[in-house]
């Protein structure tokens, strides 16, 4: 089991953090901490709160009415739930990628990329972003020659990673990936499943995911959550990934991990 | 990586701040708009409420020469081609509707849907142009005469027919308001679930049975709104009727006798108001269209969205 | 079951009424269009389209000048509406929370039941008396008021029917509302507030109420919107209940014109509909 307080220089962690939609408390008491610059996976059955977890990290929740949260989230030392933070300055060093690619319809794939830059940057300066955030993601030879085409003519593979090239042209600290891989074919999801380990040495990243041998390759750590009888969802066990997956310490977490249920 | 703050930029913060001034500002100059409106009606007709008072109402006496004004012939031409109007587009209307939302094949619904939508499109000057030429001709010709000779013992079929009048502007009032009440009643019989439908086919009605004696039962409120929104459009409505109503503010038992509204004396003698009084009291009239319009609207869009609610609800 | 033939018998009357009335109101479109079409195709021609109305009782002329009026007319219409109708439904559509946003709306569709000749009536108090002189500018300000409505009612629609991962993309990337609202949600939502625009214009184009006491109507060429201008829907109530048969005919040219330009507006706005289902896949 990972101590939270043992994490070293924590770049991101959660203290007591409870979500409500309304009346209804999605997530319960969650205390984690994100090991910096690896891949935490959060895995659990359908509406065990995993979603909801990684939408309080970037204060997006926060757009369903009747949504709050009650406890911390803590991002190098400040409270990212303070009255005083701007969320607009949270989530540009906290980026994050959707199950479906949801590329800007209306702008060009080069401006989706650059859609989060400064305006005062120079036209070379955007380009040179733009070009460092299509390599890194692995489309730039692909695309290179079409960087004003429309993202329509992506394939579902490729506009993945074109939003997450969006999301790391913003330089964030934290890259927040909500089962990046479901909506995608084989090939694809093994490309981006790549790319999420390359990024790893350099960003901290938390994914969602319902694949368990996906979180078993991909990650670090994991966290095994689930839904008590309210309906809340509480994390169970949280560690390295390798003791979740061959040594879970919770009978749940076992259960989960062998098929038993979910 | 730079160490950024989490405290806002103070650029962003006031791009938005403004952002969100200009939209405010926008809905704020829409409501000054309306209730300027509102004021406008009430100061400009002030004189006449004061001298004339509630006795308004029911003054029959229109006459700009002596400057008395009663709006009780204008109220009676008012509602009584609107009535026509409900009636003939109820009738017609709430059946279409039946139609169009349950019995119509796809590709028969779609064209007759989207004509009857563009009929609404139609200005009312042109419903009027063709209510004067060929409706009106129309009615002195054949139509009238043949009420007169089957119910003519009834009051409201006697006398003469000039082809403009109470009725001939009815019906030109219900052909414009159709489109309002098949569609909107289209749409309230489509929302009642279709669970209902089938619980009542399984018992072993037609599918006749199953609309006249589940759904529109289930719908009634809707439909009941879709007509009151559709009268308040009828008592509006100003130069159709003003073409083929007749013109002449009295009070007659007989549909085919000339009239008047509200509406078509303000539109016919406001160039000519010379006196204070006169236009104070056309402007009343405006007022009371204003008020009317705006209980009858308010009325049905509470009846109609009383169907939605339950109806979703019920999901 | 009781009785069935006859429940059969009844169900299929019933069915058939109801195919009647709907045929009834969907072809009265077409006996009135038809009715335009023909009258109304004989008065149309060069002198008609170019050229100012004769004195009353001599033939020929035309109503140019109407048509450049209306034209000149709803276009400041459209200036003014446009921004305080599609700003306000983007208030509502990000901004406005409970009551006050609910007041809006409310009042909007009130509003858009208000009769067009209470409408005028406003217009003349503020714009026509205190200048003692109708003018065009005050006519637009009646049909600005009769689009706001609609507009205000399709732009917020247009801005939520924006799907919700776009501008979820938009909001996780850390930009300004401002900036997520003109470079990503206003671009998606254009088309649908274009047809909004589109139905608006549509909706005072053949308006005639208003104009009676707010621009009046002229016999000449006029391009200053301060001053009375003739309308062509003016044009045609006058010419119809005219007595001249001369002026009933080019009553029914105008109608005709007045018909083309609003269904070609409704048909536009269709058109506009359908391609954006196929931008936002």
């Amino acid at each position: 089991m990972i101590e939270v307080a043992a994490i070293p220089q924590a770049s991101l962690k959660t203290r007591d953090l409870n979500a409500y939609y309304g009346d209804h408390r999605a997530i319960a008491d969650v205390t984690l901490g994100f090991q910096p610059l690896s891949v935490t996976a959060l895995i659990g059955p359908s509406g065990c709160g995993k979603t909801t977890l990684l939408r309080t990290l970037n204060r997006i929740h926060e757009i369903i009415p009747n949504a709050r949260v009650t406890g911390e989230v803590i991002l190098d030392g400040e409270n990212v739930y303070d009255p005083a933070v701007d969320p607009i300055a949270l989530r540009r060093r906290i980026g994050m990628v959707f199950q479906r690619p949801n590329p800007f319809p209306t702008l060009s794939i080069e401006d989706n990329v650059a859609a989060g830059l400064n305006l005062r940057l120079r036209r070379t300066q955007r380009q040179e972003i733009v070009e460092r955030a299509l390599r890194d993601v692995g489309l730039w030879d692909e695309i290179k020659d079409r960087l004003r085409a429309s993202p329509h003519t992506l394939s579902g593979g490729q506009a993945q990673r074109l939003c997450i090239a969006r999301a790391l042209a913003v330089e964030p600290e934290v890259l927040l990936m909500d089962e990046p891989t479901s909506a995608l074919d084989p090939i694809s999801a093994a490309n981006v499943e790549e790319l999420v380990g390359r990024l790893a040495s350099r960003y901290t990243i938390v994914v969602v995911t319902h694949n368990m041998q996906q979180a078993a390759r991909v990650s670090r750590a994991t966290a095994f959550m689930l839904a008590d009888e309210s309906g809340s969802g509480r994390v169970v066990e949280y560690g390295e990934t390798s003791q979740i997956f061959f040594h879970p310490r919770e009978r749940r977490t076992e259960d989960y991990i062998s098929g038993r249920f979910g | 990586m730079s160490v950024r703050r989490l405290r806002a930029q103070t650029s962003s913060r006031v791009i938005d701040r403004v952002f969100i001034a200009v939209l405010l500002a926008a809905a704020i100059v829409f409501l000054a708009i309306i209730g300027g409106l509102a004021y406008s009606l009430v100061a400009g007709s002030s004189l006449s409420l004061r001298t004339f008072g509630a006795a308004f109402l029911w003054t029959s006496q229109w006459n700009p020469v002596t400057n008395q004004f009663g709006a009780l012939p204008l109220i009676y031409g008012t509602i009584v081609s609107s009535l026509i109007a409900i009636l003939l587009s109820g009738l017609f209307g709430v059946f279409a509707a039946v139609f169009l939302a349950d019995f119509a094949p796809r590709p028969i619904a779609r064209p007759l849907s989207f004509m009857i939508e563009l009929l609404a499109a139609v200005p009312s000057v042109v419903f009027g142009l063709w209510g004067l030429f060929v409706l009106a001709p129309a009615m002195r010709n054949a139509i009238d005469p043949f009420l007169q000779k089957t119910l003519g013992f009834l009051p409201i079929f006697s006398g003469p027919s000039y082809g403009v009048g109470l009725l001939t502007a009815g019906v030109i009032l219900a052909l414009m308001i159709i489109p309002t009440v098949t569609a909107l009643s289209r749409d309230v019989i489509a929302t009642i679930p279709i669970d209902q439908r089938e619980a009542s086919m399984s018992l072993g009605a037609t599918r006749w049975e199953t609309m006249t004696k589940v759904v529109l039962p289930a719908a009634r409120a809707g439909i009941f709104g879709a007509i009151i929104l559709a009268l308040g459009r009828a008592l509006g409505e100003t130069i159709a009727t003003t073409m083929v109503i007749g013109n002449r503010p009295e009070i007659s038992a007989s549909l085919f006798a000339p009239s008047y509204t509200l509406a078509s004396v303000i539109a016919n003698e406001f160039t000519e108001a010379t006196t204070d009084i006169y236009r104070n009291s056309l402007i009343e009239l405006g007022l009371l269209l204003f008020i009317v319009s705006v209980m009858v609207n308010g009325a049905a869009r509470l009846l109609i969205w009383s169907v939605f609610r339950r109806s979703v609800s019920a999901r | 079951m009781k009785n069935y033939p006859m429940r059969r018998f009844t169900g299929a009357a019933g069915i058939l009424w109801s195919f009647l009335c709907a045929f009834v109101a969907a072809a009265s479109l077409l006996l009135i269009l038809g009715y335009i079409v023909f009258n109304g195709a004989s008065a149309i021609n060069w002198e008609f389209i170019t050229q100012l109305p004769h004195p009353v009782g001599v033939e020929g002329g035309g109503v140019a000048n109407g048509i450049i009026g209306s034209v000149i007319t709803v276009g400041i219409a459209t200036l003014i509406a446009t921004p305080i109708g599609v700003l306000t439904g983007l208030y509502l559509a990000l901004f406005a929370r409970g009551g006050f946003a609910e007041t809006v709306r409310f009042l909007s569709d009130v509003l858009s039941g208000i009769p067009s000749i209470a409408i005028g009536l406003f217009a003349y108090t503020v714009l026509v008396q205190p200048f003692r002189h109708f003018s065009a500018i005050s006519a637009s300000f009646a049909f600005a008021v009769l689009m706001l409505p609609l507009l205000v009612r399709t732009s917020e629609e247009a801005v939520r029917s924006v799907p919700r991962p776009i501008l979820e993309g938009a909001l996780a990337l850390g930009l300004t509302t401002f900036r997520s609202t003109l470079l990503i949600v206003v671009p998606v939502a254009w088309p649908s507030i274009m047809t909004g625009l589109l139905l608006a214009i549509a909706r005072v184009t053949g308006e005639t109420a208003p104009l009676l006491f707010t621009a009046f109507g002229s016999q000449f060429w006029e391009l200053n919107p301060t001053n009375p201008m003739a309308q062509l829907a003016l044009q045609v109530f006058n010419y119809a209940i005219s007595p001249y048969r001369s002026q009933n005919t080019q009553a029914w040219g105008g109608a005709l014109l007045l018909v083309l330009a609003v269904l070609t507006l409704n048909i536009l706005a269709r058109l506009l509909i359908k391609s954006r289902v196929s931008v936002i896949r």
